[in-house]
């Protein structure tokens, strides 16, 4: 994991903000800080984990997402800092 | 001998429910010395020895909400026999993260699987006793809705309360994780041991870099070098830092762990339906007017259809009642003055705020019924970025819209807020929104001044409390509030049919708060004014209250009302009185202008007001601190009395300035 982190270019990730509706990913890193970053691992948003992107709120923020058999609803804010490793359809992610 | 058993669990995993079976109805809230949040405490049904202690709904024990560190300090502090850790096994893998965590305490724990019954229903099956033996602990498959496995659960507690300690197994971390918890435990065994931790839960919040935790164990220079020597090492072998690499630990365990016990799709049948529910209450278009049409039927229910039918019962109901003393009084031959505390004091100040007690069970019912079936996080969802733009989020919507109906069970509500910005702020802006008790004086102003623009007059109040509240929040999240809103991340958990008896208790303890709120704070107040309102300075009983103290304490206030335009003594007697209960401003004005009959009245009130300065009277009502039952609900949801003093001052501020810059204006164009 650590040699893959370090040859790729982070840039080019895609990140979970910017996954339609319908599709999803498996994610390669988490960004931010502090509690934030602690409070979206403790959710199960860790490395290699799969994820869908459902639906977007009706005033376009916050999303709301599936993993690991739940429901979670996180802000564009919050989702920018989950980098992905390939974006997929949702149904793979499931 | 009694001995404590502590109740953990994820926030929707159905704890309070599971609380409600194992303890019955004789539950209530305990304070434990230490910890400053409420906590609810029962006996177990049949075991008068063992209390059970309901700890937060949390997901994990980072010391970042103050919940998760009220339930590690609990539990550190207190240290219960035994733990149930109740565990949504429809969505086993995030709640088995908690577990783990509360495995590192090392107290004897017990696992209640709830939501069996839906795993099974939709062809999922969970290895229980490998689960068991894995965790090195009972695991109990249990449905708190349905009361299955409940007894079973008692059962297994109770023994393992009365019987020698065996700890849950701590062999599931590994790798380069492992060796660095291990290292460091060498290194801190004796704090840990003097600060009175378990050494392994020490010493991984050593190796997560958990401040608090290392503070209390008082490292030296050289530890703490070592230590971050060893987490360094471990995170560049692990090419991830400590967070992560904990994180990472503890879900890759659980993974491997429940691919050998659980067999299961990834949705239940009743997660698929929440889904399909979802695509239409949540849906771009239409979610918003599904939730303000919801909205109006709860309110057009509440206070007009079933509560406003109940309440006019029940106000004829203590009328007849306080009728029926007022004579059995006088047959007896009591004194006049005490006649008079008794029935103009006791009787129509507790009496008029008692007739609300429909209204606020109703509205609790309805309220519980959007919580405990799911919607409530919906809205959360749907209205999150229009509370952001204010430095709040989705969750302090609902506590808003109770608002309108009243600020009591409003400010109580805020207790469902995470973070404790959100709910202080909360709790300062909900009485803006213009609650149910001002109607009889927005009725009685229009009538006397407005008579054919009544309607318009009340949508401008409504339409100017939320505006004053718009402008606070904005004013106090660069000022009082600062600081980053919290981050959003919230679970939606799947739609359930909300339990009768969940439902059932809730209200029975708005009810209980609310009676013993009367029959307390109001009560003694409604006897302080009646004093005031009968005695001169030399407590000699008055005929006229324009001789009384409370008229002297008018005149001496009345001044300050004089930029607003009414510096009439009535008036500010009124507003003061006002803040016993907000319908006392018209009684209190009645009684002072000695008007009988609305025709009287508004004669009356016209030598009191011009139409504007009736105007600034009344948008100073909407907005100065609420009623002494808000009041006592703000100190106690903010614990200090401080805080709701300072809210109080904050309200009646905002009111100042805004029924000011009212009469102000308007004085060029009248």
């Amino acid at each position: 994991m650590a040699k893959i982190e370090h040859t790729s270019e982070p840039a080019s990730r895609p990140t979970l903000d910017q996954v339609k509706p319908g599709y999803g990913g498996v994610i390669a890193a988490i960004g931010g800080e502090g509690a934030l970053r602690r409070r979206l691992l403790d959710m199960g948003l860790t490395p290699k984990t799969k994820v869908a992107v459902r639906r977007v709120a009706p005033m376009g923020d916050p999303i709301e997402l599936f993993l690991r058999s739940y429901v979670l609803t996180i802000r564009k804010d919050e989702a920018a800092k989950i980098e992905l490793a390939e974006v997929i359809k949702a149904e793979e992610a499931q | 001998m009694q001995y404590l058993l502590a109740l953990a669990g994820n926030q929707n995993s159905g704890k309070t429910t599971l609380f409600n079976r194992l303890t019955g109805s004789n539950q209530h809230v305990g304070n434990f010395p230490g910890v400053t949040v409420e906590k609810k405490e029962g006996f177990v049904k049949n075991h008068k020895e063992a209390v059970l202690v309901d700890l937060p709904g949390i997901y994990s024990l980072s010391p970042y909400t103050s919940e998760e560190v009220v339930t590690r300090d609990f539990i550190l502090e207190e240290g219960p026999r035994v733990i149930i850790n109740i565990i949504d096994a429809t969505n086993i893998e995030r709640n088995l993260y908690l577990t783990l965590q509360l495995m590192e305490l090392q107290i004897p724990m017990v696992i209640a699987l709830n939501m069996m019954d839906e795993v099974r229903a939709s062809g999922g099956s969970i290895n229980v006793a490998e689960l068991s033996k894995r965790l090195g602990m009972p695991v109990i498959p249990i449905s708190a809705a349905k009361n299955e496995g409940i007894t079973e659960l008692i059962d297994v507690v109770i023994q393992r309360a009365e019987s020698p300690r065996e700890l849950p197994r701590l062999d599931f971390c590994h790798g380069e994780v492992h060796k660095a918890i291990h290292s460091i435990a060498h290194i801190i065994e004796d704090q840990a041991q003097r600060a009175g931790y378990p050494l392994r839960f020490a010493a991984t919040k050593m190796v997560e870099g958990d401040g608090p935790t290392m503070e209390a164990l008082h490292l030296t220079e050289n530890q703490r070098d070592i230590i971050g020597h060893v987490t360094s090492e471990m995170e560049e072998m692990l090419g991830t830092d400590r967070e992560a690499a904990l994180a990472d630990m503890r879900y890759s365990y659980i993974e491997g762990l429940c691919a050998d016990c659980v067999k299961k799709h990834r949705e239940t049948n009743e997660q698929i339906r929440s889904e399909r529910i979802d695509r239409v209450l949540t849906h771009r278009v239409f979610a918003i007017p599904i939730f303000f049409g919801m909205m109006l039927l709860i309110f057009w229910l509440t206070f007009d259809v079933i509560g406003g039918r109940l309440q006019g019962l029940l106000e004829g109901l203590i009328d007849r009642g306080a009728g029926l003393l007022g004579e059995a009084l006088a047959a007896a031959d009591v004194s006049a003055w005490m006649r008079s505390l008794l029935l103009d004091g006791v009787c129509a100040g507790v009496g008029s705020v008692l007739s609300f007690l429909p209204l606020i069970v109703l509205l609790f019912f309805f309220l519980s019924l959007l919580e405990d079936s799911g919607y409530m996080a919906r809205v959360a969802f749907v209205m999150d970025k229009l509370l952001r733009r204010l430095g709040l989020s989705g969750r302090s919507f609902v506590p808003m819209l109770i608002g309108f109906g009243c600020s009591v069970p409003a400010i109580m509500s805020t207790r469902t807020l995470s973070s404790d910005r959100d709910r202080k702020m909360t709790i300062l802006l909900t009485p803006f929104m213009s609650c149910s008790a001002k109607l009889p004086i927005y009725g009685m102003i229009t009538a006397a001044f407005f008579p054919r623009h009544g309607g318009l007059v009340m949508i401008s109040l409504y339409l100017l409390g939320i505006l004053t509240a718009v402008l606070s929040a904005l004013l106090l999240k660069g000022t009082a509030f600062k600081g980053k809103p919290v981050p959003f991340v919230m679970e939606l958990p799947a739609y359930r049919v909300p339990s009768p008896k969940s439902v059932g208790l809730h209200m029975w303890e708005k009810a209980k708060d609310f009676l013993k709120k009367a029959f307390t704070i109001i009560f003694l107040a409604s006897i302080v004014i009646w004093f005031l309102q009968s005695f001169d300075w030399h407590f000699n009983l008055v005929s006229d209250s324009s001789q009384s103290i409370l008229a002297g304490l008018g005149s001496l206030i009345a001044p300050v009302f004089a930029p607003l335009g009414f510096s009439d003594w009535r008036a500010s007697t009124a507003l003061i009185t006002g803040i016993t209960a907000k319908e006392t401003v018209v009684s209190t004005l009645t009684v002072l202008t000695g008007a009988s009959g609305d025709a009287q009245l508004s004669m009356a009130l016209a030598q009191i007001f011009t139409p504007l300065t009736a105007i600034s009277f009344l948008t100073f009502t909407i907005l100065y601190m609420p009623c002494i039952a808000a009041l006592a609900a703000t100190r106690r949801e903010l614990k200090s009395t401080r805080g709701a003093v300072l809210t109080a001052l904050f309200q009646t501020g905002a009111a100042y300035v805004m029924a000011a810059l009212v009469y102000q204006v308007g004085r060029f164009f009248v």
